[in-house]
């Protein structure tokens, strides 16, 4: 009896360990394919950029004789769609700057009021919020497009800045009053008997103790504005007035393109959203999660 | 961060604030009153401006009625509906499920899984312009690198993919599921790390084994948040310009196009903004229905709290 016992559970031992084994291997199989699911167009973009122009079109699936001469007409503007790429790009870190800032100050003012002054009916403020989140921005494109003319913003870096700014601001203020609940009401309470008004409070305790909230919401806009295509597309298009996005793909508009500058622009533009996403990825879950997100 | 983080695993985001607690500025009296207006103009006004007022201009523009008698009987237009559903019916259910999947996967705490981890959220870190471009470029029939990689290995042409409407419609949802699939996976992965860890050793002492706990307790757990993200990424799909645009182009002759890209098609290559803007508004009978429900959702996650 107890024998039999025994060899039952050896027997199941081995079984286990097989298992084990098997299952070992199939994750690191199932690792392998999806680190290979996930580089290969990255791969891609790396070997049409370094590769020459003729190279491109023989179809090879690595850089026979790679050189750098891409990125170089790239730096030095050597190439008629990137003749003014260095202020275009500047243009880019205009637009995400300004979104930044504006997503940042809008939707703290908003959740300072809705969270800690109680205003009454603060709530609409959310709901709209919310709305504008669940709207596809696309959608809009063709009005806001109209609408921009009217104000005669046409073809000027502010009407880009105010139309992400408002795609950007619905996330912030949920953010916000998300972790603004993590701060005590006595705070302000305390400051408010020693005379503080509101402004104070915002700018004295408010501030200051949602700055991890302020970091992942900033980071979240900064890449969303960046990383934008279609409305800098349609709000910009003189050479002088667009972002990197939209120089990028203008190569898009002859066949005869040179794939491997392209490419080049391509990594270059890549380089600074990468960074910052991967630079501030642990205190940015938040902006990361229901972000990231919006185009 | 991860009191956020666990906050929005558990579908709790977007909780506004609580209906006012008389507290501190409770009536909101004279100076009060005139800060809290002063703090909330600035979102208003923007709201007004840049929501309100495209919205009511959009319909506006898209309130002729013959605008839809035009859109039906483009043939361009049928198709164009037909490959909006299927991308976003197809393209969101089975990302989502592969990223459920997956974020059971990267629970694993091993060292190279995450360091796979870091890998595999490359896709969502890189913009989508160059991705989609760079797709584009490997998708090529005649030099695209997967044909060539295609050749060398069998020695055989590969096909045209994106010379054809059903197959250049899956590779535009491809590109939008490699960019977005770490996205969700990582919202998911977050979900399940949420899951108090008592309620598995609870259920090992009374002898669950592995798959009825996934059953009944990693199932149950995540189902509110599963839906919330299927229907955000419904949302966001239905609204993705980048990826028909730049994998397929819409091609061959307009006939992967979306709801999205047909707008704008419509509105700046053919110049029939009206048209383009009736295009978009096809969309609300689906658009509507998915926004009240995610509002509801998202408001009454608050009851959680």
């Amino acid at each position: 009896m107890s024998a039999s016992v025994n060899t039952h559970r050896i027997r199941s031992k081995g079984h286990y360990r097989l298992l084990n084994v098997l299952s070992q291997a199939g994750s690191i199989l199932l690792g392998i394919l999806l680190a290979i699911w996930s580089l290969t167009p990255i791969y891609n973009m790396w070997t049409i950029a370094l590769n020459s122009h003729e190279a491109i079109f023989s179809g090879e699936l690595y850089p026979e004789s790679p050189t750098l001469h891409s990125f170089w007409v790239v730096v030095t503007q050597d190439f008629w769609y990137l003749e003014r790429f260095w202020h275009q790009f500047g243009n880019s870190f205009i637009v995400g700057l300004m979104v930044t800032f504006l997503t940042l100050s809008i939707g703290s003012l908003a959740s300072f009021t809705v969270g800690r002054m109680r205003l009454r009916h603060g709530w609409m403020l959310t709901n709209a919020a919310l709305m504008t989140y669940v709207i596809p921005a696309s959608f809009l494109a063709i009005p806001i497009y109209r609408i921009m003319g009217i104000y005669g913003l046409g073809n000027h870096l502010s009407s880009v800045i105010l139309a992400l700014t408002t795609f950007a601001t619905p996330y912030a203020i949920f953010i916000f009053s998300q972790y603004g609940k993590s701060i005590p009401m006595e705070l302000d309470e305390s400051a408010r008997i020693d005379g503080a008004n509101p402004l104070h409070i915002y700018l004295r305790i408010y501030l200051p103790l949602m700055a991890p909230a302020l970091v992942a919401v900033g980071t979240y806009a900064l890449l969303l504005a960046w990383n934008e295509y279609l409305y800098n597309f349609l709000l910009l298009s003189t050479p002088q007035s667009m972002t990197v996005a939209v120089a990028l793909a203008q190569f898009l508009n002859s066949d005869e393109s040179p794939w491997n500058y392209m490419m080049a622009t391509a990594i270059i533009y890549s380089v600074p959203p990468i960074v910052l996403y991967y630079g501030f990825r642990h205190n940015m879950t938040a902006g990361l999660t229901m972000g990231g997100v919006k185009g | 961060m991860s009191g956020t983080q666990q906050a929005i695993a558990a579908g709790r985001t977007f909780a506004p604030a609580r209906p006012a607690r008389r507290g501190l500025f409770g009536g909101l009296h004279g100076a009060d009153f005139a800060w809290a207006i002063a703090f909330a103009l600035p979102y208003a006004v923007i709201f007004f401006a840049f929501v309100v007022y495209p919205i009511a201009f959009g319909l506006w523009m898209g309130s002729d009625l013959s605008l839809y008698r035009d859109l039906y009987s483009d043939p361009r237009y049928l198709t164009t509906v037909i490959n909006t559903l299927v991308y976003v019916g197809v393209g969101v259910n089975v990302k989502m499920f592969v990223g459920f999947m997956l974020s059971g996967y990267f629970m694993n705490k091993s060292w190279w899984t995450k360091a796979l981890l870091v890998i595999f959220i490359l896709p969502w870190a890189t913009p989508a312009l160059p991705a989609y471009m760079s797709i584009h470029w490997f998708l090529n029939g005649q030099w695209g690198m997967l044909n060539s990689a295609i050749y060398s290995l069998f020695g055989v042409d590969g096909p045209i993919y994106l010379n054809d409407h059903w197959s250049g419609l899956f590779c535009n949802i491809g590109a939008y599921i490699w960019k977005t699939l770490p996205f969700w996976t990582v919202i998911l992965l977050a979900g399940r790390m949420a899951i108090p860890q008592e309620l598995y050793e609870a259920a090992a002492v009374d002898g669950a084994n592995g798959p009825s706990r996934f059953v009944h307790i990693t199932l149950p757990m995540m189902a509110n948040l599963y839906l919330v993200c299927t229907l955000l990424d419904m949302v966001f799909a239905l609204g993705d310009f980048n990826s028909t645009f730049f994998v397929s182009g819409g091609g061959p002759a307009m006939s992967t196009e979306v709801l999205a890209t047909l707008g704008i098609r419509y509105a700046f290559t053919l110049a029939l903004p009206n048209l383009g803007v009736a295009a978009v508004m096809s969309a609300l009978p689906l658009l509507v229905p998915l926004v009240i429900l995610l509002m509801r959702k998202l408001r009454m996650s608050e009851g959680q709290l």
